[in-house]
């Protein structure tokens, strides 16, 4: 680190690239072979997901009559076998994933808004505005959860759409404090007096240097979300509040291949793998993230 | 000197294994300790002068190596097994730190620390203990100790802490205290009596003080020899008198030359120019070259060995012929 | 210098609200800095010294409003800088600037230098196109002695001292008129210390700049002031110019700092004559009645606890003041 700023005699003016935090934490978690391989694996079911019509000659709200319930087959290509009205497992496995993977994405990034700005700007002004706030945040925590859910759904009817504000409504609460608390400390810093000192204002302190500097604890947080959102949508999708019949979600086939467990095992057990995987991967990507962003605490 | 030396270091370095490539901390040390002694090690930070002394004590982190000698009233303490080096350590051979906050265990009572030593070391009764503690406390000039004794670190200030410090380091009458920048964190009037304590404790109790530190001035006051580290080495040694009368080292006269002087106000100081170098990549040739005034060319292709400059006790790792005492250059 | 000053504190008083433990207990004030007064010329270096917790940095970061003051004034320029809103102070600030001790928490982890020291730009002069930014940070980097390579990496890749002019140049970019300079080279080695002195030095000269210069050693304030003002509690204990504060140091407070000094030089180290203090460092919360260095000054006395001594001349002909019932 000494002789990194120092110029060697005779270059060029042509300035030195510099690398970035961002970048010195790409390298580190690029080295992390736990995070590499989740992340191919993740990217491997979000590229089925979206390649699902290819992959399958099947529609997902296609019925086969001729073969209901029928184990994983190379025959007519049900290669996960069919549900209990004749449809192609594989497929509905993917379209649930692509569902599920949209609501951890969408809730997760509504939350990421909300609960960023409202943590930053919480922990930045201080004083009074903090307190108010934060007590906002602590009554719609005090709310329980599903109540809230079954309320807003019984209300509204059920939406595909109502559900990711549902769950992201309830997941930024958490988000607001990790941020707040990292507001609270990168507020003490001396570059932010120093910014202060060069005459920027309160707007563009939080823009440009309170947010990037949290953003490293926030992506963390993000990773976290995800699958707590999946697991989140697969909970009222079991209890009937979720996705509607034809399409499905993980939870919904899992729902479904519970009930028929016993005789029918790969109709719990594809569903369950696919989620497994992929919430194991977003478990151990963030991981990664954490130790590459602040190797310090590793 | 080697024979009744208290400790005799003879070729220590400490390497360390990062993901970004083998650190030199310490590049073949020698040192000889004779007992009462008071020995400066003055450097900058990541001069390898705290990793020296933290290897003797076998507290370097896992990923460091050490290797040569280090021989302690006989005892070889490279490689000596945790359980042996645990009884030298803190019995005859004691180190007291920078931070006197972060030292002390915030939840346990001063009386508490100070006597857990005595139990573990000496197999003393806790009342015993406690009498010997509150003496410990007195020996450091606390005023009110009675009082003091069943406080918590927090009711101590930065000074006082350092002296329950010192106090736990003396509990049990070390040959050789080692000191790692026992004043840098506290005001300088505290610092005066910090050093004057040590001074006084020095010639009484007849025990050796290895003094590290950054600050030129607190060498001069208290230490006979002084060895000025630069990059894991020694760049020079000598009697405390001759070494800031007659510096030989360009590092050494540049050190001296850096620091504003009472006497002289106003017009610029003697830099030395540059940054301290990379312990990743040392280079060939004298480690100082790249900042030396003084550089020629066998300086960028030969390293300088510690030799005799003028005086018998007096050593530089320097190939220039020398300095008079009015600057001149020597060849 | 006979003109106006550049910069005059008016018995300035920065008082922080400490909660009390109990439920009802109202908080009790902290006086971080207690009535100071003093006035900065154009051009001129006054040193501030005093230990940790004497309200040193307090003082300096009051002066340039980062935190709210409690009574006084301070007047830049003509101008009450303690009488303006927030709004009303952020175009002040281009003349008035900050170096920080700690130059890598100073800097903005996630920022590149060179956008570092633009940030004053990009606020004051918005008119600047990115070439014209770039040139000027170019010319500033040059001139703090780093080269203009190092204008696209980012604060970890530098060391302390190079840290240190990033800092600098930040501060020194929209040429403002003062610096206050907080402790500036405390956190750098030695050998790096000289360097940021000389180059302090060197932009003053240039510049015209004045200088606050913050620092608890006592040896590198008598190097770069013209006057030295020393603090004790938050109050002034003495005042003068830093020759006479040399040859003959009048207030107890100063004349231990003076002996505390080390010096690097074994025989004047050795003979020279020590003034030990107590190192019980009152609470700053609960200060002692009088005069607040009482519980640690050698010649206290009945009255000095009775009496708090004023700030005056008490004989002296130089302009030189001191807070001592018994000065020297």
């Amino acid at each position: 680190m000494s002789l990194a700023g120092q110029a060697a005699p005779g270059d060029a003016l042509e300035p030195i690239k510099g690398r970035s935090l961002w970048d010195d934490a790409r390298r580190r978690l690029f080295a992390n072979r736990a995070a590499v391989a989740s992340m191919i694996a993740l990217g491997t079911i979000a590229l089925m997901a979206l390649l699902a019509d290819v992959l399958s000659p099947h529609a997902y709200y296609d019925i086969d009559y001729d073969r209901i319930a029928i184990p994983p087959t190379f025959d007519e290509q049900h290669w996960f076998g069919t549900d209990a009205n004749g449809r192609d497992l594989f497929v509905r496995v993917l379209y649930g994933a692509r569902v599920s993977l949209a609501v951890g994405i969408v809730a997760t990034v509504v939350s990421l808004i909300i609960g960023v700005l409202w943590g930053a700007v919480a922990g930045f002004v201080g004083g009074r505005v903090d307190a108010i706030m934060m007590r906002i945040v602590d009554v719609l925590y005090s709310l329980p959860f599903i109540f809230f859910v079954i309320i807003l759904m019984v209300v509204f009817d059920r939406n595909f759409i109502l559900m990711f504000v549902a769950i992201g409504a309830v997941e930024w609460l958490t988000m607001a404090r990790i941020v707040r608390g990292q507001t609270l400390s990168i507020r003490q810093k001396e570059f932010i007096e120093a910014a202060r000192a060069a005459g920027v204002g309160t707007f563009t302190m939080i823009r440009r240097h309170v947010i990037p500097n949290l953003l490293g604890p926030v992506v963390v947080y993000v990773t976290l979300t995800i699958p707590a959102v999946i697991l989140a949508e697969s909970f009222l999708s079991f209890l009937g509040l979720g996705i509607q019949e034809p399409l499905t979600s993980w939870g919904v086939l899992i729902s479904e291949g519970a009930n028929e467990m016993e005789t029918k095992p790969w109709m719990l057990f594809f569903p369950a793998l696919f989620m497994a995987v992929t919430l194991f991967s977003l478990n151990f990507i963030g991981d990664g993230l954490r130790d590459a962003l602040d190797p310090k605490d590793r | 000197m080697t024979g009744d030396a208290l400790l005799s270091v003879r070729d220590l370095s400490v390497r360390f294994e990062t993901p970004d490539g083998t650190v030199n901390a310490v590049n073949g040390i020698g040192l000889d300790v004779a007992p009462g002694e008071c020995v400066g090690i003055v450097g900058e930070s990541g001069s390898g002068k705290s990793q020296t002394f933290l290897a003797l004590m076998g507290l370097i982190a896992s990923n460091g190596t050490v290797t040569g000698s280090a021989r302690f009233q006989g005892t070889e303490l490279v490689g000596l097994p945790p359980r042996r080096l645990n009884q030298i350590r803190g019995a005859k051979m004691a180190m007291i730190f920078q931070d006197p906050m972060t030292s002390l265990t915030p939840h346990m009572r001063v009386c508490q620390q100070l006597s857990e030593v005595l139990v573990r070391h000496r197999g003393l009764s806790h009342d015993e203990a406690r009498a010997k503690a509150l003496a410990a406390l007195d020996q450091v000039r606390i005023p009110d100790a009675k009082n003091r004794l069943d406080q918590y670190p927090h009711e101590f200030s930065g000074g006082m802490r350092q002296r329950v410090m010192i106090a736990i380091a003396l509990l049990c009458e070390p040959a050789l205290l080692i000191a790692d920048e026992p004043t840098t964190a506290l005001d300088v009037t505290v610092q005066a009596q910090i050093l004057d304590l040590l001074g006084d404790l020095r010639r009484r109790m007849g025990m050796a003080i290895i003094l590290i530190t950054h600050d030129l001035g607190i060498v001069a006051g208290l230490c006979d020899r002084v060895n000025v580290m630069y990059a894991g080495a020694f760049c020079e040694t000598a009697p405390v008198g001759p070494l800031f009368r007659a510096p030989q080292h360009p590092y050494t006269r540049g050190l001296l030359s850096s620091v504003p002087r009472p006497d002289q106000r106003g017009g610029a100081l003697t830099a030395i120019a540059g940054q301290p170098p990379n312990l990743q990549m040392l280079p060939p040739g004298c480690p100082f070259a790249p900042r030396c005034a003084y550089r020629f060319d066998r300086c960028d292709t030969e390293r300088p060995l510690l030799r005799e400059a003028g005086a018998p006790a007096h050593l530089k790792s320097c190939h220039l012929g020398g300095f008079t005492e009015s600057g001149a250059v020597l060849p | 210098m006979s003109e106006a000053p550049l910069l005059i504190v008016d018995d300035l008083k920065v008082h922080f609200p400490v909660p009390q433990p109990g439920l009802f207990s109202a908080p009790r004030p902290l006086k971080a800095v207690d009535g100071v007064s003093f006035t900065l010329a154009s051009g001129e270096t006054l040193g501030v010294v005093g230990e940790s917790g004497c309200g040193k940095s307090t003082l300096g970061r009051a002066i340039l409003r980062l935190i709210p003051t409690t009574a006084g004034r301070a007047i830049f320029a003509g101008e009450e800088l303690t009488a303006l809103s927030e709004a009303q102070m952020r175009p002040r600030r281009r003349d008035l600037q900050i170096i920080f001790q700690d130059p890598l928490a100073s800097l903005d982890p996630r920022m590149t230098v060179g956008d570092i020291i633009a940030e004053p730009l990009q606020s004051f002069l918005p008119e600047l196109d990115a070439a014209q930014r770039r040139a000027k940070v170019s010319a500033m980097m040059n001139r703090v002695g780093l080269s203009p390579q190092m204008i696209s990496r980012y604060p970890h890749e530098f060391s302390g001292g190079q840290a240190q002019r990033i800092g600098i140049a930040r501060a020194m970019i929209l040429e403002p008129k003062l610096i206050v300079c907080d402790e500036p080279v405390s956190a750098l080695d030695v050998s790096i210390r000289a360097q940021i002195l000389n180059l302090l030095s060197d932009l003053q000269r240039d510049f015209g700049l004045s200088l606050l210069f913050i620092s608890h050693d006592l040896a590198v304030v008598r190097h770069v002031s013209h006057r030295v003002l020393v603090l004790y509690l938050g109050k002034i204990m003495e005042l003068a110019e830093t020759e006479t504060l040399n040859r003959r140091p009048r207030h107890p407070y100063t004349r231990a700092l003076l002996s505390a000094a080390p010096i690097p030089d074994p025989s004047l180290e050795r003979d020279k004559e020590r003034l030990m203090i107590g190192d019980d460092l009152p609470s700053p919360l609960d200060p002692p009645s009088g005069c607040v260095f009482r519980t640690r000054c050698p010649k206290a006395a009945e009255k000095c606890a009775h009496e708090v001594p004023a700030l005056a001349a008490r004989g002296a002909e130089d302009g030189s003041v001191v807070a001592c019932h018994f000065p020297d």
